[in-house]
């Protein structure tokens, strides 16, 4: 032992002699500190199904539907029935699942898709959720009442509570007697690790053996892709490196004989936004501002696709820029785009890659 | 780096067997000039004339070697890497891979989000080697975006069911002693388009949400203790990103309690990537992804479970009957062949090595079964050494394909004794309805041209 290291043994054990409570404590107990009772409140949001953590306060269906309308229509629609960007919210209970707690279509499997309201049993996940994170690109920015409220509207819109109804952390509870599919959870499975829930040890569900030699018949095929959708994901040739025991197949082209994988592969880099030039940061603002939440480059979303904007207006570079700062209707559809808060400059740049063309 | 780079296939030539030219491929004479020049040294003319047929494909190319009765112009013709100075030290602060491996990416699946936030990039995993993924490559799945977290200005904090809640900085954990530990991550959705029919044709879109990596961090029980956590009865830990989604989930307490969950900084050797979480994330080993919050700055301990969106609403399993099964998070035993696999096209007839991955939630990897038969008859592959808990193991088993279609399988065991079931059996269960947790036999068809289809069979 060094003369360094023996003196801090000495050192530690000394330490401990005065005070034995130290041996108890991790040697790293002093790093961390308390958390202030402030810093807590400000990040302990969640709201438990037996509603531990819902602040106090109320909102109505009709306060509601004013503010779903101003900002939640553009994703859910506006009866929260739109699947365009989404799953959608509403459909599919009936005022028999309200009665059961079990929602019937699900058993039925007559409902296409299953909606948020289907399957949540807890309204208090409803609750958590918007108050968490929504709206999508605005999240945390609405307060308790405006989310009493919201949820309100959407469970006047699942037939849930009367239009006139006006919801609050006094009410809520009886709100959750009434949730469609508030029975419809098990937690019989053996896929929780622990006994927490008091389920004790559960068999795996599906109990297969390990057979070796004539275990089945001629195996017969049931399920492939169509050779339509043969070239959906893209070329798979340029999916798969270039040397290995085999190649990707070259989708853009009917199957092959044996050998006809040899030869040129094409490589295709990453595309580099980092090390890019204009229009790489172009994406990059588009995602920075926020703009990629409604227009995707070749998808049409919220708002049109770059690519089909860059169709209409090629080298419109000034029409964009002044657009994209001043926001606007009518053009594409009556989605209204709010005006942006973004530099002349960042616009520009925006609006010269569309007018370009809008290459990814 | 550049776009549409055209390489040469060197797999045209097998090593140490020239093939005989197409009859016609250089005219007589042709062939009299080539050796003439040869003899007088005229590289030159050999390599023009090397140029000009290639210009009929590979294998003209592959035939030209016999003609001129030389060997592989990639050997007598020393390439430019050969003959000229290499570039500098860190030319690139951060290297990245070679340009000619451009095709190795992370990829969407088309058509199956609506917005590329709420959205998922598969892992290519026919591409990978071993168990480790490469940090870049990892597989994402985003609910809101992802965020390049500032870690000077991170918090964590504990609070909750304990006697003193607390504040972490990135300083204070990171000065706490740590553990590395390899784990796989499976997104409990990996292989759900399969659920009723085949819906993907590559095993980077069928299984890619999967990933393994070497994580280091602080086990979360250690800042538990320090904050004075009530551990006694029915408990639970909620877990909460810092992003805008804030995701939350509750993380079994038995888990935290055996010291296997991390609040982990590091990834593969270095800080954990923005996608992935930069600069803190929960690592729960064997459970689903989604599970793992990124971004993490908050955990706190109660006496119920959360029923938070993605406990409620999604991540939970449809049963026939119509019941879902609420908190499944345990990743069964589930195994894939990534090569051969779907997609692919298998250069020749003869040897290949079947390799792929096979994981439990459950624990380690007991065996791995190949079939080459559709399930008819299996042999036992050659697991790879390290085998770990809760983390990918590599198998392989050697095949000389006769050129007859083929379907191969995988069938993997944990050393709880399970047995990775066939579409059947879990189908048989659980139906067809579900989303989550498809942990079934995964089949590829092999044809007669070297194809590989990815299919089900029954």
């Amino acid at each position: 032992m060094s003369r360094l290291r023996s003196a801090l043994a000495v050192a530690a054990l000394a330490g401990a002699l005065a005070s034995p409570s130290v041996l108890a404590q991790p040697a790293w107990e002093d790093l961390g500190r308390a958390a202030t009772d402030a810093e807590v409140q400000a990040w302990d949001i969640d709201v438990r199904p037996d509603f531990t953590g819902l602040p106090a306060g109320s909102g109505s269906v009709d306060d509601g539907m004013d503010l779903w309308e101003e900002t939640c229509t553009v994703c859910h629609g506006i009866f929260g029935e739109s699947n365009a960007i989404f799953t959608p919210l509403i459909g599919g209970t009936t005022a028999e699942d309200v009665e059961s707690g079990h929602v019937g279509s699900l058993a039925r499997g007559d409902h296409p898709g299953a909606t948020t309201f289907m399957k949540v049993p807890t309204i208090s996940t409803i609750w958590d959720y918007i108050y968490r994170a929504m709206p999508w690109d605005h999240p945390k920015s609405l307060s308790p009442d405006d989310v009493y409220a919201v949820t309100a509207y959407l469970l006047n819109l699942a037939d849930i509570v009367p239009a006139d109804f006006e919801l609050s952390n006094d009410n809520i509870a009886e709100v959750q007697e009434k949730m469609p599919n508030r029975n419809g959870m098990t937690l019989e499975h053996a896929m929780w690790p622990g006994n927490e829930f008091g389920t004790g040890y559960i068999k795996p569900d599906v109990q297969a053996e390990a057979c070796m030699e004539n275990c089945a018949d001629e195996p017969q095929i049931t399920s492939e892709i169509p050779e339509t959708e043969r070239n959906t994901w893209g070329n798979l040739r340029e999916q798969n490196r270039s040397v290995g025991p085999q190649r990707g197949a070259d989708t853009t082209r009917p199957e092959g004989k044996l050998g006809d994988a040899r030869g040129p592969v094409k490589v295709v880099g990453p595309k580099d936004r980092a090390a890019g030039g204009a229009s790489a940061r172009a994406l990059e603002l588009i995602q920075e501002s926020g703009c990629a939440a409604c227009h995707g480059v070749v998808r049409t979303m919220i708002g049109p696709a770059y690519v089909d904007i860059a169709k209409r207006y090629p080298g419109g570079v000034d029409y964009l820029t002044g657009r994209i700062i001043s926001g606007g209707s009518g053009d594409w559809g009556d989605v209204q785009m709010p005006p942006q808060d973004i530099s002349e400059a960042d616009a520009r740049l925006i609006a010269e890659w569309i007018a370009a063309g809008a290459e990814e | 780096m550049e776009d549409h780079q055209l390489q040469m296939a060197p797999a045209s030539l097998r090593a140490g067997r020239l093939r005989k030219a197409p009859e016609n491929f250089l005219g007589a004479n042709d062939i009299r000039t080539v050796r003439a020049e040869a003899r007088r040294g005229r590289r030159d003319f050999i390599r023009n004339s090397f140029a000009a047929a290639m210009a009929g494909g590979a294998a003209a190319y592959a035939g030209a070697q016999e003609t001129v009765g030389q060997g592989d112009p990639a050997i007598l013709e020393l390439p430019k890497w050969s003959t000229s100075l290499g570039k500098p030290v860190a030319m690139t602060g951060y290297g990245r891979p070679s340009k000619y491996e451009g095709n190795v990416q992370r990829r969407r699946s088309p058509g199956l989000t609506q917005t590329t936030q709420a959205s998922v990039s598969f892992a290519p995993l026919q591409s990978l080697f071993g168990i480790v993924t490469p940090s870049g490559l990892h597989f994402e799945r985003h609910h809101q975006g992802w965020v390049d977290v500032d870690p000077q200005q991170h918090r964590f904090m504990v609070n909750g069911m304990v006697r003193k809640p607390m504040v972490f900085t990135m300083d204070d954990l990171m000065r706490m002693p740590s553990v590395s530990r390899f784990y796989f991550i499976e997104c409990g959705a990996n292989t759900g388009m399969n659920w009723g029919n085949v819906a993907v044709p590559t095993v980077q879109y069928s299984h890619g949400m999967l990933s393994c990596s070497e994580f280091t961090g602080v086990p979360l029980i250690r800042l538990l203790e320090m904050a004075g956590a009530d551990l006694d009865g029915r408990r639970f830990v909620l877990a909460e990103g810092a992003d805008g989604s804030s995701m939350t989930r509750t993380i079994p307490m038995s888990l935290v309690k055996s010291g296997e969950v991390l609040v982990a900084y590091g990834q593969n050797g270095e800080m954990l990537r923005p996608q992935n979480g930069y600069p803190l994330r929960l690592v729960v080993p064997g459970v689903q992804g989604v599970s793992w919050i990124k971004w993490l700055r908050r955990v706190e301990v109660g006496d119920e479970p959360w029923g938070s969106k993605d406990e409620a609403v999604h991540y939970i399993d449809l049963m026939p009957g119509g019941q879902h099964r609420q908190y499944t998070s345990i990743q069964e035993c589930k195994s894939v062949i990534t090569t051969p696999s779907g997609g692919q096209v298998l250069l020749d007839k003869g040897y290949y090595s079947i390799t792929g991955l096979a994981w439990s939630g459950r624990g380690k990897i007991r065996r791995v079964d190949v079939s080459v038969d559709g399930g008819r008859n299996w042999k036992t592959a050659q697991l790879q050494e390290p085998v770990m808990d809760k983390c990918l193991t590599r198998f392989r088993l050697d095949w000389v394909w006769d050129g007859k279609p083929a379907i191969v399988q995988s069938r993997a065991i944990d050393d709880t004794g399970y047995v990775q079931p066939s579409y059947k059996q879990l189908r048989d269960v659980r139906g067809t309805g579900n989303v989550y947790h498809n942990n079934a036999i995964q089949s590829w068809l092999v044809q007669e041209n070297g194809e590989v289809k990815h299919v089900q069979v029954a």
